[in-house]
């Protein structure tokens, strides 16, 4: 089969990272002095059977390396300790920060990949032009704006129009599954809005440059040459080979749109993967912290790898 | 053969004209002339702060968000504070982690790059892989749980920036080393006994100064958003008063629901005009360095090739 080797190497790349990341994990956490951070049992307000019933699981009163095998086989159980803050399992926190984080992230994100796409095409294919520099110029307006600032710009400009802040209104009772969907939806907005305005400006430029580098491929001449209408020759000849290396920058992208999800979770008060990490650290919750990290790396390692078979199935010159 | 009996110093690469290159394309591109005039005006006025501030950082001088005003034409901040006296000195912190954290990240990636590029082999996929591992670990959890860990402080906050913004520099010095170690004159300085600490510094950096030039001006706006970041996480230095952290003091002070759009609007502009200025610089030349840019056979204005340093129009 072709290529099986490239997608055992890549596959093998992101457990390998995994690793990494999970050995990062401990050795941040565990050998950090202080035994506020590196103690796992030590949740407030927790009875001294939970403490001693922690103590026990992750064997703290072991040695470090001894700690690091326990570690791991807790992980692979499902087991991140309980959290400081709210004395629940730090996993199933996760679970439902998870659920609610998805859905956001994935509007803004598909919404700039459509947009930014769309507008980087143009800008490359009008080069030199106006349209190019009114493009480019927005694009990395927004580029260069802090996620956190331009949520709160959102915020202000806004204000009455849509809900700034939280997942669901409280005061909703017994809502229908349509109203319950509509409600969301519509506190959905403005954080999509922010992820997908930030990531707008990264893809247009990304995609405006990686058109540039095919534009000036000598086929492209050829096509010309052939006498093709130019918004063909855009299509079917550009576009398609410029979305190789755009399918890879984006997948690259993945890191921008973690640190923008807490930013922008903590300004909007949704309750998800990036709020979780604000409050961790506001409440100094270490195993919440050291949870959602793991959370994040993980699917940053997952979608990078997704984007790698992708860009194989896309590109048949890959074998190896 | 009067190569070999020339000093290895004399046989070097037309190194002025390259250095000329990097001015050469910020003056041929408005762009460029735009960012490197607003960057050095921005720099100017948070060196002078002490000098210029109009009033002190930590001196109250009206009213808990008081309005924008002759006297004080961007308002208070929820402490009474002149708000363009905070943003001087905001300025500077922000600058100052921004320049820091971005020598930490150069020394790091520089040197990861020149090594794995120049003496390849074993070297280079060790040092490569380690740059994998880092690129696909997010950056910003990790500067989050790092920071945390640590405690906040200004030394800190640049650490952790520095530390981990390293990768991206270390790919592109790499792939450039690659190919310059190649040339006949680099050759040619080792064949006649050059070494390689000579070679690297004479021969190899100064043809990749206008990129490394480049890739340090993208770097300087990263840092300057991740410390703002960093900062509205409360993980800032609560002592040192940066950018970051007047937006922070705004957001948890309720700035916004109080109407208070002048303590919270300026700072985050300024920021976002800090990074705009850089990004301008910074791509302009990669632009202009990057060959595979100049030529395009399909598109509203047609294009030639043309050379290394553009004129005006042809911006961005």
């Amino acid at each position: 089969m072709r290529g099986a080797d490239y997608v055992i190497k890549r596959t093998g790349f992101a457990v390998v990272t995994v690793f990494v990341a999970v050995t990062l994990n401990f050795l941040l956490f565990r050998l950090a002095p202080g035994s506020a951070v590196s103690n796992l049992s030590r949740v407030p307000h927790a009875t001294q059977e939970t403490r001693l019933a922690l103590k026990r699981q992750f064997g703290l009163d072991k040695s470090k390396p001894e700690q690091y095998v326990i570690f791991l086989r807790e992980l692979a159980r499902g087991n991140l300790g309980v959290s400081f803050e709210n004395s629940q399992p730090v996993i199933d926190n996760l679970k439902t920060d998870l659920a609610n984080t998805l859905p956001m992230v994935l509007l803004g994100t598909v919404f700039s990949i459509v947009l930014g796409t769309l507008t980087g095409v143009i800008a490359a294919w009008r080069r030199g032009t106006a349209v190019e520099h009114v493009t480019v110029t927005s694009a990395l307006g927004f580029y260069s704006m802090p996620t956190h600032w331009l949520a709160l710009m959102l915020v202000i400009l806004f204000a009455g129009w849509f809900p700034s802040g939280g997942r669901v209104d409280d005061f909703l009772i017994n809502p229908t599954w349509f109203q319950h969907v509509k409600d969301v939806l519509y506190h959905m907005t403005l954080p999509a809005l922010t992820l997908a305005l930030v990531l707008y400006g990264q893809y247009t430029l990304i995609v405006r440059s990686a058109m540039l580098e095919t534009l000036g491929e000598d086929y492209i001449l050829t096509a010309r040459a052939k006498g093709l209408r130019p918004w063909t020759i855009v299509r079917r000849h550009a576009l398609r080979n410029a979305l190789l290396p755009i399918s890879t920058l984006i997948a690259l992208s993945l890191g921008y749109i973690v640190a923008g999800a807490i930013l922008i979770e903590t300004v909007f008060s949704w309750p998800g993967i990036g709020r979780a990490v604000y409050r961790a650290v506001l409440e100094r919750d270490y195993p919440m912290l050291q949870g959602a990290f793991l959370v994040l790396t993980l699917s940053v390692v997952f979608f990078n790898l997704v984007a790698d078979l992708v860009y194989f199935k896309l590109d048949p010159r890959i074998t190896t | 053969m009067s190569v070999a009996l020339q000093e290895p110093g004399l046989v070097e690469a037309p190194r002025p004209a390259r250095r000329r290159a990097v001015w050469q394309v910020i003056r041929h591109r408005p762009s460029a002339v735009i960012g490197s005039t607003v960057l050095l005006l921005i720099v100017l006025v948070a060196l002078l702060a002490p000098l210029i501030a109009p009033y002190g950082l930590h001196q109250e001088v009206g009213p808990v968000f008081g309005h924008p005003s002759w006297s004080h034409p961007l308002g208070l901040d929820d402490g009474g504070i002149d708000m363009v006296t905070l943003l001087m000195w905001g300025a500077r912190i922000s600058l100052v982690v921004g320049f820091a954290a971005t020598l930490v990240s150069m020394l790091v990636g520089g040197a990861v790059g020149v090594l794995a590029g120049y003496f390849g082999r074993t070297t280079d996929v060790v040092l490569m892989r380690i740059t994998d591992y880092f690129i696909a670990i997010p950056d910003v959890p990790l500067m989050i749980v790092v920071a945390a860990i640590w405690g906040p402080s200004l030394f800190h906050i640049v650490m952790v920036i520095g530390l981990l913004l390293w990768t991206s520099t270390a790919r592109v010095i790499r792939a450039q080393v690659k190919s310059v170690r190649e040339r006949v004159y680099v050759q040619r300085a080792r064949s006649i006994g050059a070494g390689h600490v000579r070679i690297i510094f004479r021969h190899v950096l100064p043809q990749i100064a206008p990129l490394l030039i480049a890739n340090t001006v993208l770097t300087i706006a990263v840092a300057i958003f991740d410390e703002t970041a960093l900062s509205f996480l409360g993980l800032g230095d609560p002592s040192r008063i940066s950018l970051g952290k007047v937006i922070e003091n705004a957001f948890q002070r309720t700035a916004v629901s109080s109407g208070a759009w002048w303590a919270i609007v300026p700072p985050g502009a300024l920021v976002a005009v800090l990074i705009l200025s850089c990004s301008l610089i910074g791509q302009a030349l990669e632009d202009a360095l990057n060959p595979r840019l100049r030529v395009a056979h399909l598109s509203a204005r047609r294009f030639r090739l043309r050379p290394l340093v553009g004129r005006g129009s042809e911006a961005l």
